[in-house]
C-alpha cells in the first residue's frame, strides 16, 4: 500500500519537474517549482507515516515555510521589483 | 475503522495529487496551470495529511501533520495570487481563446482616472 502511494507522489514529482525543465517562460517555472514543494511535504509525511519517526513532519513544516517564502519573493522578483521593496 | 478512512483519504488525496500536476502539464497557458495546480495540489496534499494524521498513532505525528495541513490552507492561496500578479505584470501573454481579462481593464480604469484627476 505505502509502495503506491511513493509511486503516485513519484509521479506527481516527475510532471512538476518536466514543467520546470520545459516551461517556456519564467511563471510556468515558478508555478512548478510552488507546485513541487507542496507535493514534497505530502511526500515527506508519506515517508514519516512509513518509517513511524515524527521528525519527517519536522522537515515539511521546514520545507513549506521555505517554500512559500521563495515563491514570495520569486513573485516580486517577476512583478520587477527589489526584494527590500 | 479509522485506519480504513484514513488510507481512503490518503488515496483520494494522492489522486488529486496526479490530476493537478498532469493540469500542469497539458494546460496551455500559465494561468490555466496555475488555476489547476494550485487548487487541486492543495487539496490533495491537504486530505493526504489529514489521512495520515488519522492512520498514525503516535500524537506528535497527527499534531505535526494537522499543523502542516493549515499552514498549507494559508499560504497555498497566497502564493498563488502573487505568482498571478507577478505573470501578469511580466507580461505574460493569455491564450489565444481566453475571453476576459478583468485585471488588464482595472489597471486601464485605474490609469484613466489618474488622468482625469491629474488634470
Amino acid at each position: 500500500m505505502i509502495t503506491l502511494f511513493y509511486i503516485g507522489l513519484f509521479i506527481c514529482c516527475f510532471l512538476c519537474l518536466y514543467r520546470i525543465g520545459r516551461g517556456p517562460s519564467a511563471p510556468d517555472r515558478t508555478v512548478a517549482i510552488d507546485i513541487l514543494g507542496i507535493v514534497i511535504v505530502g511526500f515527506c509525511a508519506v515517508i514519516g507515516l512509513d518509517a513511524e519517526k515524527d521528525f519527517y513532519l519536522n522537515v515539511a513544516l521546514a520545507w513549506a515555510l521555505l517554500s512559500f517564502i521563495g515563491t514570495i519573493a520569486l513573485a516580486k522578483f517577476l512583478e520587477g521589483r527589489s526584494f527590500d521593496d | 475503522m479509522t485506519d480504513i478512512i484514513g488510507y481512503i483519504l490518503i488515496i483520494i488525496g494522492i489522486l488529486f495529487d496526479i490530476f493537478g500536476c498532469i493540469g500542469l502539464v497539458r494546460f496551455p497557458d500559465v494561468y490555466n496551470r496555475l488555476q489547476a495546480s494550485t487548487k487541486c495540489v492543495t487539496l490533495g496534499t491537504i486530505l493526504l495529511l489529514v489521512g495520515v494524521a488519522l492512520v498514525s498513532g503516535s500524537p506528535a505525528l497527527s499534531g505535526k501533520a494537522i499543523i502542516c495541513a493549515v499552514f498549507i490552507l494559508i499560504t497555498s492561496p497566497t502564493a498563488a495570487h502573487a505568482i498571478a500578479k507577478g505573470a501578469h505584470a511580466s507580461g505574460v501573454e493569455l491564450w489565444k481563446n481566453s475571453v476576459v481579462d478583468k485585471y488588464a481593464e482595472s489597471k486601464l480604469e485605474i490609469r484613466n482616472t489618474n488622468e482625469v484627476s491629474g488634470e
